[in-house]
């Protein structure tokens, strides 16, 4: 491979990294933080990235919009979206065990899967909506892969002092103490239930805006773009392996999974074509038994969370990192 | 529309899914009870039973019918091992993080299936099948057979959990476990039966769900949605009320048509599972809610 196909896929790798990291920031918020079950990240991406789509599009007959606007408008409008899904949800679902969080998760990602296949008046249905304006996209192709990274990156990185920030606040203390005694914080005067729609909807809102980093960055995008059940699962090894509640370890945890996870694409694409289908689902296999095994052997993460009164994030310990009720 | 028509054509086949979402939320609803949290790989676990099934028929070439015991067997073998392997170890940790590896769970059980039997869909004979006509009534041999195998499986289940030893000492784990382990119930034991069981009726939904539609590596986490919708509106921990939260979401989902587009009718499942925990958590039989 010559250096420039190089240097082409190892950008394609980074933005893919960074918008996974993104994903992983807000499952950090979600369980991380409050100890919430979201097994739908999937549908809260796909509701970012199609979001996005309509609002930034130019204008076209066969659906709803597009309203032609700038993309940062597309941006913030799939962030909105993207709560205003999850409100309803944690209403209803958040006043029980997180058990029930993750089934309705599981149903509200599987109804915007149905949405987005039939209503072609909003989606454009199986055929998907193209022509995505990509920020920097007019200039050339490596240069133009290179301002991507460099926008994506400084949205990662606003997110992630934005979320650093709000953890060692009074806020995230108080999200931590409610997820490892719910009684006690009620107890202290904390209203439980809206503290964890609250740190719902802002997890929901990174991944919506998660989605709508993807597909300004594809130029398009169809509902076959992603496999719901893949791309959730992707962001929670990443999360547990990196390390739950901690925001550095779930951006480490999506570097290593995703370098781990397209090597093995380029290992099982070497392979001749009669494995190549069988070789996808034996990936699929394994990354399931590296989630059984992180939980058995390593289930506070590469970088466990950072106790109380670590404000620096400079002691840690590997005391009961990953452990929530 | 007359009568005939609603019921040939919606009330039956509601009533055959339902059958077959109710032997999938009554292991639901048990192990939800037993030990307390939601299997996410509940629905895989019954598309491993059903392709188990086809592995019988095609090559020893029984009839479907003979496959079903290999299928149960087989499966609530595995459910107990992959409960020994992944979820033992688990036990004193939080429960939501046994939940997180039934998921894990759910995507290695499909990756199995479609690794050793592909992504073809299947069916377990070919031919189409008429109807037989009972008084205006057209029931297909295979829609009968299913609704016996449900009335047969929970019957027998119901006398297990509540005249046998072991099954009252299920129950007792259930209602109390501390009380129950106090009392000197055999925690493991009653652990594995509750697999066996739950995993056997997992084969069981897997297998009439692929005997009267076809065998796909998908069915299963379809069917997760109805089977969960079905165990809480029924009650958790209720095994009657598994059955009937069954019944009411399988022919809720086939009437769904008739109002909704027929694209949504997956959608039913969900809407029912929201409207329950917004206005009963308990369920129409009072079960628990955790």
């Amino acid at each position: 491979m010559e250096l420039l196909g190089l240097v082409n896929y190892a950008l394609f790798t980074a933005i893919f990294i960074a918008i996974y990291a993104l994903l992983a920031l807000g499952l950090n918020i979600q369980w991380g933080f409050a100890g919430l079950f979201n097994a739908g990240i999937a549908g809260f991406f796909a509701v970012g990235a199609y979001t996005s789509a309509v609002l930034s599009t130019p204008a076209d007959d066969g659906r709803l919009g597009g309203f032609d606007l700038h993309f940062v408008i597309g941006w913030i409008g799939a962030m909105l979206a993207a709560a205003l899904v999850a409100w309803p949800i944690g209403k209803i679902c958040l006043r029980f065990r997180s058990d029930y969080l993750a089934i309705a998760s599981i149903g509200v990602a599987e109804i915007i899967r149905l949405v987005i296949k039939s209503e072609e008046v909003l989606t454009n249905g199986a055929r998907g909506i193209n022509g995505i304006p990509r920020p920097a996209g007019d200039i050339g192709y490596t240069e133009s892969q290179i301002a991507y990274l460099v926008i994506v990156l400084a949205v990662l990185i606003v997110a992630y002092v934005l979320v650093e920030r709000q953890f060692n606040a009074p806020w995230g203390r108080m999200m931590r103490a409610i997820r490892d005694n719910e009684h006690a914080a009620k107890a202290m005067g904390k209203d439980v239930e809206f503290r964890r729609l609250e740190a719902f909807i802002f997890g929901a809102a990174l991944m919506g805006l998660g989605g709508a980093l993807f597909a300004h960055f594809n130029r398009s995008i169809t509902p076959e773009a992603i496999d719901p059940m893949v791309a959730t699962f992707l962001v929670w090894i990443m999360l547990i392996l990196g390390g739950s509640g901690n925001n550095r370890g779930a951006i480490l945890g999506a570097a290593v999974v995703w370098i781990i996870w397209s090597v093995s694409e380029i290992a099982t694409d070497r392979l001749p074509h009669e494995y190549a289908i069988q070789a996808k689902y034996i990936r699929l296999f394994l990354i399931g038994l590296m989630l059984q095994l992180v939980l058995r052997f390593r289930p506070e993460g590469l970088l466990p969370e950072p106790l109380r009164g670590d404000l620096r994030g400079s002691r840690r310990t590997t005391k009961s990192g990953a452990d929530h009720t | 529309m007359d009568l005939f028509e609603l019921l040939n054509f919606y009330v039956i086949p509601g009533i055959v899914l339902g059958s077959i979402y109710a032997l999938g939320a009554v292991g639901i609803t048990l192990i939800f009870a037993i030990l307390r949290y939601a299997h996410l790989a509940h629905g895989d676990l019954a598309t491993f039973g059903a392709f188990v099934a086809l592995a019988c028929v095609t090559g020893v070439g029984v009839p479907p019918l003979a496959a079903l015991p290999v299928a149960i067997l087989v499966t609530a073998a595995v459910a107990v091992g992959i409960d020994k392997v992944f979820y033992e170890h688990l036990r004193e940790r939080p429960k939501i993080v046994t939940v997180m590896a039934s998921l894990g769970i759910a995507l290695m059980l499909r990756s199995v299936v479609q690794v050793v039997w592909g992504v073809d869909t299947e069916t377990y004979s070919r031919g189409i099948v008429r109807p037989e006509d009972y008084f205006g009534l057209r029931i297909r041999d295979r829609e009968l057979y299913t609704v016996a195998a449900l009335i047969f499986l929970v019957g027998g289940l119901q006398l297990f959990l509540t005249r046998s030893k072991w099954g009252k000492a299920m129950r007792a784990m259930s209602d109390n476990p501390n009380l129950a382990l106090l009392s000197g119930i055999d925690n493991k034991k009653v652990v594995m039966l509750t697999w066996v069981i739950a995993g056997g009726l997992c084969a069981a939904s897997g297998f009439f769900l692929g005997y009267n539609t076809e065998i796909k590596s998908m069915m299963g986490w379809h069917m997760l949605l109805p089977m969960f919708a079905a165990a809480i509106l029924g009650g958790v921990g209720r095994v009657e009320g598994a059955v009937l939260g069954g019944l009411i979401v399988g022919i809720a989902e086939e009437l769904s048509v008739l109002v909704i587009p027929s694209e949504y009718k997956a959608a039913m499942a969900f809407a029912i599972l929201l409207f329950m925990l917004l206005v009963r958590p308990t369920g129409l039989l009072k079960g628990k809610v955790l």
